[in-house]
Order: C-alpha cells, then sequence, then structure tokens
C-alpha cells in the first residue's frame, strides 16, 4: 500500500473513509482531523439531526447511543444509526463540538429512508437505513469486501480489514507522519472494488451518495473548500467522482417523503451486536470499546480484565496466567500471519491457559466483556421518543386519560376497546411503567372482567423514555422487552408468569420465543415441584387465550410437553417424603391433575367449551375418554396415579389421594377403590400412616364426605379399622382424623353419624379376621334391606366354603378375596 | 549426555502391526521439511506453521500432499502447536475417542521426529516412570552411577530436548504427578543420589493426555495445572461425520470378531448416533427441544459398542437384520448408569422426543419393552 501521500498538502475535501464502529477507524479520524483542522465535519448520517448532533456534547450523553428517526404519524417506521464511544462517526463529533467546528449530517434524509423503505415490498425487519453496518456489509449479496479479503489470503473479510486498517497504528502508530495513509490505501482499494462491482447491489446507494455529493458541494460553499467527510468507505469514490450538479438533482427527484422527527435514544452494547435486532453487525463492541480507549498495550490490558473477571467469579486465575495468556497469543498470531493478536487469538488463549480449556467461563468472558453490558445514556434535553408519542396516541385513540388522580377503572373484555385498554395497561406493565395496577373485581368473577387502579404519575414519563430502548411502539417495545426476559430468566416460574402476562398483553409476537425459553427451562428442570408449579398456570394461559381468541397452539404444545415430563418424573418424586412434603406433593398433584384434565379438553378440538367447568376433576370423565384411556395423556396421568397409589413408600396421604381422584374419575372400579382402602387399613399398616391415608381419600375438598355418605361399604371398612386401633394408636391418629373429618359439611358430618349409629350391627359383629359378607350373609349392614346384588356376588364363596358346586368360579374368586381383604 | 538410547531399531515397518507415525508418515514429514523455510523453535524438526499443516493436511508448493491427521477445529491444533512453541506444556482433554492419543502422537512426531518417548499413565504408574529407576545389578555392583541409572523417557526427552509424552495422566496417583512440577517449572530434574541432576535442554516440551469426564481419576493439583496449557478436544462437530467413524469403526470391529456380515445397518447406525449426540448435547438435533443430559459420557466409543453389540445380537441371534430391538438394550445400558436420575432422563426423552418422531415407532416400542 502506497504510504508517501501523508504529511503535507492533503486533497480538500478531505475524505476519511472508515469501517463503521471500527476503533482503529475512529483513531485514525481522530488523528487526521487533528493533522488537518477542517473547517467543518460532515458526516454520513440523516441531515435531520443537524439541530440535535449538540446534544451529543452535553455532560449527560454517554454511548453507545443512537439517532433515532421516526415517522410522525406511525412512530412504529423508525430507523436507528447506532453511535458507540469507538464509532469514527462518533469521534468525529465529539471532535467537532469540543472546537466548535460545525458539523452536518450528509446521508439522504431520513424522511426520504423512511418513505423508501416503507414502499419496498414487506420488509419484516424495520431496517431501512440502519446503514451503520459494517461499511458495505453485504449479508445476502456478493461481499465486495470478502473479494478484497480473498485477494490477500484471508477467508474472514472482517478479520483482513481488522489486520488491514483497524489494526494498523494502533498505539503510537507506525507512521504517526502520514495520518491520511490508511484512508489513501483504504480508497484506492475501494476504487478498484467499485470499479469492478459497481453499487453491489445496492440500489440505494446511487441515490444516497448523489445527495452526499450535493449535501458537500453545499458544505464548501459554506465553509470554503476544508471539509471533511467522515463516511463509511465504501462510499469515498463515489464522492470523489465528479457529477454534474443536474444530475444528481435529477436522481433525487421524485423521491418519496414523510414526515420524520428525530432523537437520541440510549443504546447498549448488547444491541450493537449483531444477533440482537438491530444489529449493526458488530459482534465484539466491548472488545472494540477497548482497543480504542486502552492508552496502550491492549493485550496486556484486556487480558488482565478477563483475568479479573473470572477472578470474581471465584476462578484461580493468578498473574502467571495473564503472562501466559499474553504470550500464547503473542504467537498464535505470529502463527496465524497476523500482525497483531486479535480477538480469536486473545480467546483461544484465554480458553487454554485460564480456563483448562473448558467453554464455560468462556462464555461468560464473551458475554461480558466482549460484547459487554455498556448502556447509553441520553440527556433529558433530547426530544420525546416516538415510545411516548405512541403511547399519547394510543391513549386518545382508546379514550384513556392520564390523570393524577386515582382512578378504578373496570373492563369488560368482550367489548373491544376495553380489550385494547386492558392489552394496554398490560403492555405497558411489562414495560415497568406501572400506570395500572390490576385490582380485585368487586362484582362478577368470570374471566371477561378486569378491574384496574390508574394513576398516571410525572416520573412515569422518565419511565416511558427509558422504556424507549426497546421499540418505537408499545406493542414492538413490550415484545422486545418479554423476549429480552424470557431469555434471561433463569427460574422456570419466572417464564411461566411471562407467559401468561405475554398472553394478558396480547404479544404474540413474543410468545414463541417465550414458549421456547419455557420449554428449555422445563426440561433442564430436575424438581418435579418446580414443574407441578409451573404447569396450572400455563394451563390456565391456554385457557385465558380462549377468553381472548389468541392463538395457543403454541402454548397448548408446550403445555403438554411439560405434562409430560410431569408425568414421567412425579411417581419417583413421591417416595420417601416426610409429613410436609408429603402434604405438599399432595397438592401438587391435585393441580397437576386438574391441569392434566384441561389440557386434555383444551387440546381436542373445542366440542363443548363453555361447559368447562372449574372443577372437571370431579366431572365423571369415564364416559367421554374412552379414546384416550391407554395413549392419551389423561389416560397416561391415570396410569401414573394407579402407580402411585398401589406402591409402597409412598406417603399415605398421597396414595389415598391419588386413589381417591382416580375413583373420581371413575377410573377406579368400586370393588377396587374398597380393596386398596382394606390394604391401607389393615392390621400390618401403621394407626398413623392409615389414618394419612384416610385423609387422603376422604379429606379434601368438600365433596370427601359425601363418598361414605353413599358407599357403605367404604364406611364400614373406615369404621372397622377406626375401632381396631388401639387405644395408645389412637391418640396418634386423632388430630389426623379430625383434620379429615371436620373439613366436611355439618350437614354431611351428620349424616354420617347417623349411619354409623343406625348401623350397631355392622362389621363388628363378624369381626376377628373373619369376612363381613360371610358371618352375615343375610344382615342388612349399614343397609335398610338385602342387597341382592352383593348378596349375588357373595354366594358363589359360600357355596365353596361349604363345597357346593361353584357357579363362575373366576370372578367370584376375586370377590371372595376383596371381601376377605 | 552419556544416557543410553534403549532400541528403537529400524523398524521393518511392513512386519509392525502398527507402524509409529514417524514411520508410517516419513515422506510427508520429509517433504514438509525440504519445503519449510519458516524459522524453526531450538531442535524442531519443522516450523510451527508446517507442524500445522502436517496433523490438518494441505498441498505442498512441489504438489506433496499431506494427508489430514486430525479432522477437526484448526484452531484447536494451531492454539495446541503455539503451546509447544512456547515453553509450556500442552494438556489434550477430551472424552473417550476425541483422538487425543492420535494427536499427540503426530504433534511428537512432527516436533521431534520421535513420538517413542511415552509414559503410559496408569493407577500403577511409579514415580520411577517419570524420574529414573535403578539398574539394580550394577548399582549393587559398582554403586550409585550414571551407569546404573536407567532414565525414564521424560528425563530422556529433557536431556536431547524432544518431545515427551504422557497419557492418562489423570490415572497417575496424585504424588507421583506432582513430580512432573519440577520437570514443567523449573526444567530441571535432580538426582539426589548421584548429587547431579538434568537440565532440560531448549526443544524439550511434553504433552499430556486426559479424560475429563471419567470417575475416579486423580485431578491435577493446581499447581501442576498451571504449568500446562489446556486444549480441549471437542467430539465430531456433525452428525454424518459422527455416522461416518461409528459406521466405519464398526465394520472394522465386526471384520475382527468374525461376525457376518449384517447388511444396511446405516440406519440404525444413524438413530443410534442421533441419541446419543441429543442426549450428549441436551438438545435434540433439529435444536428445538432441549432434553436433559445422563451422567454418562455418551461419547463416540460407546456409540461403537451398541451398535457392535446389536450386530452380534443380529447376527447370532436375531434374522440378521439389525433392527431397533437389537440396539435398544444397548442404549439403555449406556444411557442408564445412575439407575435412579439417569432413568428418569430416559423415559422423558422416550416420551417427549422419541414417541414424537415420525418412523421412530418401532424404535419407540423396542425402547418401552426393555425400559419397563
Amino acid at each position: 500500500m502506497t504510504d508517501g501521500t501523508g504529511g503535507e498538502v492533503a486533497a480538500w475535501p478531505l475524505l476519511l473513509g472508515v469501517r463503521h464502529h471500527g476503533p482503529g477507524s475512529a483513531r485514525a479520524v481522530r488523528a487526521a482531523l487533528d493533522a488537518y483542522e477542517p473547517g467543518a465535519v460532515l458526516i454520513e448520517g440523516p441531515p435531520e439531526a443537524d439541530g440535535i448532533v449538540g446534544l451529543a456534547a452535553d455532560a449527560g450523553m454517554r454511548p453507545p447511543v443512537a439517532l433515532l428517526a421516526h415517522a410522525a404519524d406511525d412512530p412504529g417506521r423508525a430507523g436507528f444509526w447506532p453511535l458507540a464511544g469507538f464509532s469514527p462517526e462518533w469521534a468525529a463529533i465529539q471532535w467537532a463540538l469540543a472546537r466548535g467546528v460545525p458539523v452536518r449530517f450528509i446521508d439522504l434524509p431520513a424522511a426520504n429512508s423512511l418513505a423508501m423503505a416503507a414502499s419496498k415490498p414487506s420488509e419484516p425487519e424495520p431496517e431501512p437505513e440502519s446503514e451503520p453496518g459494517p461499511g458495505p456489509d453485504g449479508r445476502v449479496r456478493p461481499d465486495p469486501l470478502a473479494a478484497l479479503a480473498e485477494a490477500a489470503g484471508y477467508d474472514d473479510p472482517e478479520r483482513w480489514w481488522e489486520d488491514v486498517v483497524e489494526h494498523r497504528g494502533t498505539g503510537s502508530g507506525p507512521e504517526p507522519s502520514a495520518p491520511l495513509a490508511p484512508f489513501t490505501a483504504v480508497a484506492e482499494a475501494m476504487a478498484a472494488l467499485r470499479a469492478e462491482y459497481g453499487d453491489g447491489g445496492h440500489e440505494d446507494d446511487a441515490v444516497r451518495e448523489a445527495h452526499m455529493r450535493l449535501r458537500l458541494r453545499q458544505a464548501r460553499r459554506e465553509f470554503g473548500d476544508q471539509v471533511a467527510v467522515v463516511c463509511g468507505a465504501w462510499h469515498v469514490p463515489a464522492l470523489a467522482r465528479r457529477a454534474t450538479v443536474t444530475a444528481d438533482r435529477a436522481l433525487l427527484r421524485g423521491l418519496p417523503r414523510v414526515k420524520a422527527e428525530m432523537s437520541w435514544v440510549p443504546w447498549t452494547h448488547r444491541r450493537l451486536a449483531r444477533h440482537s435486532g438491530y444489529g449493526a453487525g458488530i459482534t465484539s463492541p466491548g472488545w472494540y470499546g477497548h482497543l480504542f480507549h486502552a492508552p496502550d498495550r491492549p493485550l496486556e490490558r484486556w487480558l488482565t480484565t478477563v483475568a479479573r473477571l473470572l477472578r470474581d467469579e471465584d476462578m484461580a486465575v493468578s498473574s502467571a496466567h495473564v503472562i501466559e495468556a499474553v504470550r500464547l497469543a503473542e504467537t498464535l498470531a505470529a502463527l496465524r500471519g497476523r500482525p497483531l493478536a486479535g480477538l480469536a487469538e486473545t480467546m483461544d488463549a484465554v480458553q487454554a491457559v485460564m480456563c483448562d480449556g473448558s467453554e464455560v467461563p468462556l462464555a461468560l468472558v464473551r458475554d461480558r466483556l466482549v460484547v459487554g453490558d455498556a448502556l447509553g445514556e441520553v440527556p433529558e434535553t433530547a426530544p420525546a421518543v416516538p415510545l411516548q408519542r405512541d403511547l399519547t396516541r394510543t391513549q386518545r385513540s382508546l379514550r384513556l386519560r392520564p390523570e393524577a388522580a386515582d382512578r378504578e377503572l373496570e373492563l369488560d373484555l368482550r367489548k373491544e376497546n376495553d380489550a385494547a385498554r386492558s392489552r394496554l395497561l398490560h403492555r405497558l406493565r411489562l414495560l415497568g411503567v406501572d400506570w395500572g395496577t390490576p385490582a380485585a373485581s368487586r362484582g362478577s368473577t368470570g374471566t371477561f372482567r378486569e378491574t384496574w387502579r390508574l394513576r398516571w404519575e410525572p416520573e412515569l414519563a422518565v419511565r416511558v423514555a427509558e422504556a424507549g430502548i426497546w421499540g418505537t411502539t408499545v406493542l414492538s417495545a413490550a415484545t422486545a422487552r418479554a423476549e429480552s426476559e424470557a431469555v434471561g430468566a433463569t427460574a422456570l416460574a419466572e417464564v411461566t408468569e411471562l407467559a401468561e402476562r405475554c398472553l394478558l398483553a396480547g404479544l404474540a409476537d413474543a410468545l414463541p420465543v417465550v414458549m421456547r425459553a419455557l420449554a428449555d427451562r422445563a426440561a433442564l428442570a430436575t424438581d418435579v415441584g418446580h414443574l407441578a408449579r409451573a404447569l396450572p398456570a400455563l394451563v390456565r394461559s391456554v385457557r385465558y387465550g380462549d377468553v381472548r381468541a389468541t392463538d395457543t397452539a403454541a402454548l397448548t404444545e408446550v403445555a403438554a410437553g411439560l405434562a409430560e415430563r410431569v408425568l414421567v418424573g412425579f411417581p419417583p418424586a413421591c417416595a420417601g417424603l416426610g409429613p410436609d412434603g408429603a402434604a405438599e406433593m399432595c397438592a401438587h398433584m391435585e393441580s397437576v391433575h386438574r391441569a392434566v384434565g384441561l389440557l386434555a379438553e383444551a387440546s381436542r378440538p373445542p366440542a363443548g367449551d363453555s361447559g368447562t367447568g372449574p372443577e372437571p376433576a370431579a366431572r365423571c370423565g369415564a364416559d367421554r375418554d374412552g379414546a384416550d384411556r391407554d395413549g392419551g395423556l389423561r389416560g397416561r396421568w391415570a396410569g401414573a396415579l394407579r402407580g402411585i397409589a398401589g406402591r409402597d413408600g409412598v406417603p399415605g396421604l398421597i396414595r389415598g389421594r391419588a386413589a381417591r381422584l382416580l375413583l373420581d374419575d371413575g377410573r377406579l372400579a368400586e370393588d377396587e377403590a374398597a380393596r386398596l382402602m382394606g390394604l391401607a387399613l389393615s392390621p400390618g399398616t401403621a394407626p398413623p400412616e392409615a389414618a394419612a391415608w384416610v385423609e387422603g381419600f376422604l379429606g379434601g375438598e368438600a365433596g370427601g364426605g359425601m363418598l361414605l355418605v353413599h358407599d357403605e361399604r367404604l364406611l364400614g371398612l373406615v369404621d372397622h379399622w377406626l375401632t381396631g386401633v388401639s387405644a395408645e394408636a389412637f391418640t396418634d391418629v386423632l388430630p389426623l382424623l379430625r383434620r379429615t373429618f371436620s373439613a366436611y359439611d355439618a350437614g354431611v358430618r351428620r349424616t354420617l353419624g347417623e349411619l354409623v349409629r343406625r348401623g350397631p350391627a355392622g362389621p363388628d359383629h363378624g369381626v376377628p379376621g373373619g369376612a363381613p359378607g360371610l358371618s352375615a350373609p343375610a344382615a342388612p349392614g349399614f343397609g335398610p334391606g338385602l342387597d341382592a346384588r352383593r348378596a349375588a356376588a357373595a354366594e358363589p364363596v359360600v357355596r365353596l366354603l361349604l363345597g357346593l358346586t361353584p357357579a363362575a368360579p373366576a370372578p367370584d374368586h376375586h370377590h371372595a378375596l376383596e371381601a376377605a381383604g | 549426555m552419556t544416557v543410553t538410547v534403549s532400541g528403537t531399531e529400524t523398524n521393518k515397518s511392513a512386519e509392525v502391526l502398527r507402524p509409529h507415525a514417524e514411520h508410517a508418515f516419513a515422506d510427508e514429514l520429509s517433504a514438509l521439511a525440504a519445503a519449510d523455510d519458516r524459522p524453526r523453535p531450538a531442535r524442531w524438526r519443522l516450523s510451527p506453521w508446517a507442524v500445522a499443516t502436517y496433523l490438518l493436511g494441505g498441498t505442498l508448493p512441489d504438489g506433496t500432499v499431506i494427508t489430514p491427521k486430525y479432522v477437526g477445529p484448526r484452531r484447536i491444533v494451531e492454539v495446541a502447536v503455539t503451546t509447544l512453541a512456547t515453553d509450556r506444556a500442552l494438556l489434550l482433554l477430551g472424552v473417550p475417542g476425541t483422538a487425543k492419543t492420535w494427536v499427540s502422537e503426530h504433534l511428537a512426531a512432527a516436533v521431534s521426529g520421535d513420538s517413542t518417548l511415552l509414559v503410559q499413565g496408569t493407577a500403577g504408574t511409579p514415580e520411577e516412570a517419570i524420574r529414573y529407576g535403578w539398574n539394580y545389578a550394577r548399582l549393587l555392583a559398582h554403586g550409585p552411577s550414571r551407569e546404573a541409572l536407567v532414565p525414564s523417557p521424560v528425563m530422556r526427552a529433557m536431556a536431547e530436548g524432544l518431545t515427551a509424552r504422557v497419557e492418562e495422566l489423570t490415572r497417575i496417583p496424585a504424588d507421583v504427578q506432582d513430580t512432573l512440577i519440577t520437570v514443567l517449572s523449573e526444567k530441571t530434574l535432580p538426582i539426589p543420589e548421584l548429587g547431579e541432576e538434568v537440565q532440560a535442554v531448549r526443544g524439550f516440551n511434553l504433552i499430556a493426555t486426559a479424560n475429563d469426564r471419567d470417575r475416579g481419576v486423580n485431578e491435577l493439583s493446581s499447581a501442576l495445572r498451571r504449568r500446562f496449557n489446556t486444549v480441549v478436544l471437542p467430539l465430531p462437530a456433525t452428525p454424518e461425520d459422527e455416522v461416518d467413524i461409528v459406521a466405519r469403526r464398526v465394520a472394522q470391529t465386526g471384520r475382527a470378531l468374525d461376525l457376518p456380515e449384517v447388511p444396511e445397518g446405516i440406519d440404525e447406525i444413524r438413530r443410534v448416533v442421533t441419541v446419543f449426540r441429543e442426549l450428549r448435547q441436551g438438545v435434540t438435533a433439529d435444536g428445538r427441544t432441549k432434553v436433559k443430559s445422563p451422567s454418562g459420557t455418551l461419547s463416540t466409543a460407546e456409540a461403537i459398542s451398541v451398535v457392535t453389540g446389536g450386530l452380534a445380537l443380529a447376527a447370532h441371534f436375531g434374522d440378521g437384520v439389525l433392527r431397533a430391538g437389537d440396539v435398544a438394550a444397548g442404549i439403555l445400558g449406556a444411557v442408564v448408569r445412575d439407575p435412579a436420575a439417569d432413568r428418569v432422563v430416559w423415559q422423558e426423552y422416550l416420551e417427549a422426543v422419541v414417541r414424537e418422531r415420525d418412523g421412530w415407532g418401532d424404535f419407540y416400542r423396542a425402547c418401552r419393552e426393555v425400559s419397563a
């Protein structure tokens, strides 16, 4: 590359072709400006920003920030020009403002670029002129930079640019006398490239460059010839080219226009990074910032910072590690033939020396340092952000005025306007703007009603401004915020709650991200309790979705997945629990049971949606889910319950409740229930354990007592067991029993008492070890008369015992066993 | 320096079962050395750049084709070679079957032209294997002297400026491991019996390998760990690579065990590899569902043994075609190492991933059958 140019006379105007956000470019720009002291600085950016560029010198302004242009009537149409501390444009602005040198932006006005973006066929990402990508960064089209890099023997164009341009003159610089040398070299290379590639597929470039040329002419008329232009290297040849005013004017004629407004908004390093929306294509803003700001020895300083971060995370990293890492990085750079150790070498060295080859701490370094969490600030005097405008507009259209006084608002979600209001308030809450807080409804408790307490306080305006970072409309900002929270959430419950809030706020676009996060957290959660706690909320969300007519297919799918995991993990988690743990697990089991029932409803085609009562568990489902008896979710959950009910080692409370849930669902024959109860209450079981079983089976919901009223056999079993409990054990089981029976309605209790009193000849009669059915076959039991069916059931056994011919052995044998048990 | 060089007689490579790397690839090494005009560190046979080329493959200006010895990320080889060029020792970590030993052998062959200075680490590796031993006959006859001393490979490498290798470093008892600290930091090996020492000459370095997911190993002390730059050799990057490796190795072992030829097993192999990869990485192949990872390593080597076992089943007891049922039991055994926790992981995987997958019905049923 040539280097003889620098030193003396420069060709005015000074064309400083840069790579946007290149720290080396920023240094070079600063050096060139210092050396040549131009009378005005022109920058590639929307001219509407001329008026607010002065704010960049404000004490309250701290990069990274972005220039934001938005259509005045539609804040959703917006473009961003992010500027980091290490951006050449920022360096030039700061240089000029510090010396009182006028700054002008020369790119196509945002008024035109926003309009042009809108007229293009649907572009999903509102990324009209967020040109500040790395210069001619053509991700889809053939990349001219890549061609240059390839010619130089590099496989990565970014690295080539770094080696050739950015890493030149870091520190003192090899040729301090020639501050223009890099720019001349780059300009030549770009001229060669553009001769070959034309506009490289960026159709708008011709128009933009025509505008830049016009603005340049205008500036030269105004400030004389001595002006400097800071623009993407790609545009330098076009600006140097001679073109007539008329030709340029002709190109600009008839461009669409919208009314555009400009403002400064705070930005973050994360958003500069490529992988978050509006990315500026900078994968390593933290590293660039370091390169730009480090006074000297960037490698040593960087590795020291890394060591400090790792030490804070309790990793043993000593100075010796830093020394070795520096050596490794430098040798690696030499091996790879690079002039200086770049980020790749540095990270390789950190991994091999400081992290024992592990990827995990490396990810931390990448997140905290390479990207970094720098957050910009803008002064309060900056013009209002579009988010505020959007909010004002929405408030007006929904007839919901911000008032300082407390006010209660009753919403009926079936009405269009009310639903929109509710969504707005929920979205604002997601953004941290607590204008309304949900209050308990006074009247109806239906899911279609919501009550809010509204109160607009002045600081909420600040909150809105802060939230401006998330987007330009309430909807897009809330979506972005929710997505970011979902990604950042650690606990499963956080994400389920977020999912619920997303549904309430009608953030359909955020839902896939949230669902994904949810599925991921659920997959990794090891505590079934957490999963079980998350499931009901999720299933509830599925139902909310119904009320609000949102598409909940994804949600249902995730909920089913979650249920699946609960199903697998639940039975083993029930074993070996203490009394408190058992109570908790029992509650989980009930809520999961309800959720599974609801879910099975939801995933079915909406047959009887309105019929979905609050207590589906109480409904006898035997008639309707024959289909999923074995394969479906409900069927398999029932299988799991059956396993729990019959498993030793599971606390009695849980076993009893499992049996009860099955019985209520009609999945457990009454005979079978009696058998289980007989097992649980048999003399081999410790009385407290048996009492816990009774509590599980008969306690809980209010309907528990009715079972005893209606099924006398069960009552008989309980009665029989209770009278058999020894005196000392009785005091142990009494509290449990009391807890169980005191929960019954007074009426139920009385009926039970009467039943017990009325049947004195009951099981007592036939006891010790004998089968009650045998000793008193014709006795009424608790019933008023002879039960022909039950008598028939017992008859074959009697025959058997008496040596008579058995009628039908197989089923009856079963009955006999049961009676004996 | 009078250290007896024990017999590496000129190999009749045709007869040995497995020639050393420096013999097997002698042509490539000499072609590289001839073409190599870059600076070489002291006593290196090749420049670091040429060593990297030797491992990663390439074509020399004179048209010689260098076969790739290691297929994997370039940066790993670069970091490894660079580490050897600084005076830090190199630790290659990885689960079994990630070519640690292979890489270490070829690095030593390319750097020093000698890959035989090897210490095999076991639970019973004594200090003598790393420092020196004695020829007791001589010791008794003539008293302690350099003649009576039997140098270890490490000692020889130090004296001659070569690359020493330690295999399975973490299997060596901790106190024996720490013998290496002096060697690596002071670059010297004292011989108190003689009042002498062996100082490492330039060019000496050490490559150690260790298995990072093995249980019951002796963790390196932090003092020793600090002397190493660590490079983790990853498992095969893409499913296709892994399927390829498994299929090839299974064919080899199948021949060695004289198993009858089993046709069209590739689909089943792909399935096994998919299951292993998904469980190992904790995410399904389409990247859409996370799954828990079991406690076992699930390395490529285990996938190979599962498939080999399945083949044996199919050949001897089945109809000669590798089917889902033949590999199901093997997979269960490989996945469920911890009877409680891993079983839940496996069942979750079965229900959440396998059951939903098209065309995997037979596999799901087979797994259910053996899991029950």
